[in-house]
């Protein structure tokens, strides 16, 4: 029951260094933590077994972070929990070798590999809220590993555990641990949880997306407190993500994987400067794609004049402040701000699901009902909505065919022929084959599929106006990219108006005529794209725009050195309320 | 050395079983489409003799008439006949032969039961689904109402509605669906409340659909599965409640026949060390394990788990 005592670090030194291009081949070749060869690990789906991982090979030297980068269903969380001899309930490890610190993980039974998890290799998941039991305080959930592990006492580890919070720069570190989860923010818990993984003093931690559900504000701090720790304490890491920018700030060397097989893996700069594979170059194209600005409207109706809108869901607490801002024909206006600044809650207010306590919505200049279910349904076919998650916005046991037929039938009377002509002219337009989908039901479409029958669901009644709610944050950038065009082109021949609320502000440049950011409920500013992206900002703004991270590994130490590490996200602004600019 | 030989025969009796549920699902598979082979494949053995069983049972009650040998209320020779050529169970107190009313008490009581939970599920279902998606004030008057007919013990409460509305068929129907519908309201509910957040739920809405099309196409179909689930179950208390009412007189009335009553009728028999009193008993023993057999592999498909 013992755990390998291995601390001793030469236990592995003739392992043959067939490394191919290792950013720290320098007389570290002997020095490797972690070597993995030839994976190959396959799902169960439908009775038979499918590839999920076929022959990656991976090392990782003491101190080292190598970046793991790919769309979704790549096989990285695969790939990062094989690291730790961990397969997911219906996956198996067919194949391979993977030896951490001279261990064979493949040969060692359920105990020893209890007692190296935790203890030695760590793992940080993508969403901290569902990670943390909410019934135990931190401080409780923090010593658990170590107590279990006995590698400390519990007081021990409560001292520990406020040092690591104050160098993780967590507010008020030493009863910070006396929290409950739900009593600390987002970022807060991240970062709890990247403490809580540094427990038992790991020599590899996984972190799978740490960073993906934040904003962008939110995010610097968390990767700045990785980034710190992970160096102070010369930890091993594999950091895992689909953000190009953010594992360009966290990794050594990057490994780019496609459909389980790995394209390339290159030192950070190497790989950013110069990618040699074509589907690399177009991970890094995607980002420069942009839309040609459309000129500001004037003199004409907008087709929605949001005006002087207060709400909220309880009486006492107003979610939005005096919001107003008007939607052109044919324009694109994108709302931006975090989570919380009442994006999501103005699309309600527009839609109708939220009446306003004060201010209304107007259409084409008559003011809409404030209610949804006091508009008559020409004026609810006008409004329609596209939404962030494609998985809930599809009744996932209605066939394309009545997913998108509905609306159809409801607003336009169609039936028989013409309906079923007008929806496989809907799937066209959306670019995918009548003949392929009609049939098929959600499930067996992949998410961008999916968003593209939300996005026909909506242009299938024929609106004058859609709000489209984060549409492209959960896909993976390449499919994300497809839809922006799509919603491009779709305005263009249909005259739409987009109300785009978004948190990502790549999206927004590639495709807002007008921008309105939103910050606790107020409108901070507004104005044509041109204009927003220049300086002057407003430093909400700015705030922002310096927050989203560059392809240039400098920029985290740029950012740093010029705010100062007590200066980011949450901390800057609540310097700035403190300030009284809001 | 009896304790062996028992024990041998119980071995067998399940062998049998599972060996019958295999050959169940080799015929369901070959005679099914691609897609519902597919599932059937799934299938453990315990689920395939559960489906077997049902199968039976439901032939039985559908052709009632052409199996049994004798009429349901014939008397045809003096009481307590032993096993025999001419009456394979022997008769019963009144003459009358136990295997056709074996037979037709698969009609009778396997049928009103179906048609009760049915009735229970479909009233149970909508008001529960209606109430999650009103929500509010709605919600709460219909939940505490049924809170009220729930605190009530259901066997003295239908006990009760049929001393005061009379104890006929249709009678009895109505009260064990209406009690049965408070528990399925309480599931359709909880079930329904995490379907109404859904986005495609508010996407419904906004498009101007009404209620009923909310209910029926939109919620309906995706809590259908744990719903399922519990029609299984609750058709088994359902049924054990009719037979419990038909022991103590107050269900199915004679001369129809109905596995309860049967046990009642017989039980004097008991005491000779004839055991056909307890064939009626084992028979709902049976079909009740059957459907749990298929309930537990359907909530196991529900759950999504792979194993």
């Amino acid at each position: 029951m013992k755990p390998a005592k291995s601390s001793s670090t030469k236990a592995n030194t003739k392992t043959k260094n067939t490394a191919k291009n290792t950013a720290k081949a320098d007389a570290k070749s002997d020095d490797i933590l972690l070597q993995m060869r030839n994976i190959h690990i396959k799902g169960k789906s439908d009775e038979t077994w499918i590839d999920i991982i076929n022959g990656v090979d991976l090392d990782l030297h003491r101190g080292e972070v190598l970046g793991l980068i790919g769309e979704s269903g790549a096989g990285k969380s695969t790939l990062g929990l094989a690291a730790m001899g961990f397969c997911r309930d219906g996956c198996k490890i067919t194949e391979g070798n993977i030896s951490f610190d001279g261990m064979d993980l493949m040969q060692l039974d359920k105990n020893a590999l209890r007692e190296l998890r935790g203890r030695r290799i760590a793992y940080v998941a993508q969403s901290a809220a569902a990670s943390f039991n909410p019934s135990h305080k931190l401080l409780d959930q923090f010593c658990e590993a170590p107590l279990i592990h006995n590698v400390m006492s519990k007081n021990k580890a409560s001292e520990y555990a406020v040092d690591l919070y104050n160098r993780m720069n967590l507010p008020f570190p030493d009863v910070f641990g006396l929290r409950y989860p739900h009593e600390v923010s987002g970022g807060q818990l991240q970062r709890a949880m990247t403490a809580m993984a540094l427990s038992c003093r790991p020599d590899l931690i996984i972190f799978d997306e740490p960073t993906t559900a934040l904003d962008v504000t939110t995010q610097i701090e968390v990767l700045a407190a990785i980034k710190d720790i992970v160096k102070e304490f010369n930890t091993a890491a594999i950091y895992i993500s689909h953000d190009l920018a953010v594992v360009a700030q966290m990794a050594d060397r990057i490994k780019v994987l496609l459909k389980g097989d790995e394209v390339e893996q290159a030192p950070t700069e190497v790989m950013l400067k110069k990618p040699t594979e074509d589907y690399t170059k177009s991970l890094w194209a995607v980002r420069e794609y942009a839309r040609k600005e459309q000129p500001a409207v004037k003199d004409q109706t907008p087709i929605i004049s949001i005006k002087g809108v207060t709400a909220g869901y309880h009486a006492s607490v107003d979610v939005l402040r005096d919001v107003s801002f008007d939607i052109h024909k044919r324009r694109t206006v994108a709302v931006v701000g975090e989570s919380g600044s009442g994006k999501s809650t103005t699309a309600r207010v527009v839609t109708g699901l939220l009446p306003p306590r004060i201010g209304t919505v107007e259409y084409q200049g008559d003011a809409l009902p404030s209610s949804y279910q006091a508009r008559s349904r020409e004026q609810l076919r006008h409004i329609q909505m596209i939404y962030q998650m494609a998985d809930t916005a599809l009744n996932p046991k209605l066939r394309i065919r009545d997913l998108i037929s509905r609306p159809a039938r409801m607003y336009l009377g169609l039936t028989g022929k013409a309906l079923e002509d007008r929806v496989r002219d809907l799937l066209r337009m959306i670019e995918m084959e009548p003949d392929q989908f009609i049939d098929r039901l959600p499930s067996e479409l992949s998410g961008g599929q999916k968003q593209r029958i939300g996005i026909a669901r909506a242009i299938a009644a024929e609106p004058t106006m859609i709000i489209c709610d984060e549409v492209t944050s959960a896909l993976d950038q390449l499919v994300a990219e497809g839809i922006l065009k799509l919603l491009d082109r779709l305005q263009s021949e249909l005259d739409l108006s987009y109300m785009f609320i978004t948190h990502d502000l790549a999206t927004v440049r590639a495709i807002a005529d007008e921008v309105v950011v939103m910050k606790d409920g107020l409108v901070v500013e507004q104005g044509i794209k041109s204009k927003m992206f220049k300086p002057p900002h407003h430093p909400y703004t700015e705030l922002l725009l310096g927050s989203v991270p560059e392809m240039d590994p400098k920029w985290l130490d740029k950012l740093l050195d010029s705010r100062g590490k007590d200066n980011l996200g949450d901390a800057a602004i609540a310097k700035m309320k403190g300030e009284g600019i809001s | 050395m009896a304790y062996i030989l028992t024990l041998f025969w119980v071995i067998v009796a399940v062998l049998v079983s599972l060996g019958a549920g295999w050959c169940f699902r080799a015929a369901l598979i070959q005679i099914s489409g691609p897609n519902m082979a597919k599932i059937y494949r799934t299938a453990p053995l315990t689920a395939s003799f559960g489906l077997l069983v049902i199968v039976i049972y439901i032939l039985c009650a559908i052709f009632a008439p052409l199996i049994a040998p004798y009429g349901e209320a014939e008397i045809l020779s003096g009481g307590y006949m032993p096993w025999s050529q001419e009456f394979w169970l022997g008769t019963d107190n009144l003459g009358r032969d136990v295997f056709s009313r074996l037979i037709y008490g698969a009609r009778n009581t396997v049928g009103i039961a179906f048609l009760t939970t049915a009735l229970a599920f479909i009233f149970g279902t909508i008001i529960g689904i209606y109430a999650a998606l009103r929500g509010g004030f709605i919600d709460q008057v219909l939940s505490r109402l049924i809170d009220v007919l729930m605190a009530i013990p259901s066997l003295i409460f239908s006990l009760l509605m049929l001393t005061i509305f009379g104890t006929n068929v249709l009678t009895l129907v109505i009260v064990i669906a209406t009690i049965d519908s408070t528990r399925v309201f309480r599931i359709a509910r909880a079930v329904a409340l995490n379907i109404v957040q859904l986005d495609y739920i508010e996407a419904a809405k906004l498009r101007g659909e009404n209620t009923l099309y909310l209910i029926i196409r939109e919620i309906l179909p995706n809590a259908m599965a744990p719903l399922a689930a519990e029609f299984g179950l609750r058709f088994c208390f359902v049924f054990l409640m009719i037979s419990a009412l038909s022991f103590m007189g107050l269900g199915l009335q004679p001369p129809l026949a109905d596995w309860g009553s049967m046990v009642r009728d017989n039980a004097d028999l008991i005491s000779f060390g004839d055991i056909t009193p307890l064939i009626p008993a084992g028979a709902i023993a049976l079909l009740t394990i059957a459907v749990n057999f298929v309930v537990d592999w359907m909530l196991h498909r529900a759950s999504g788990l792979k194993d």
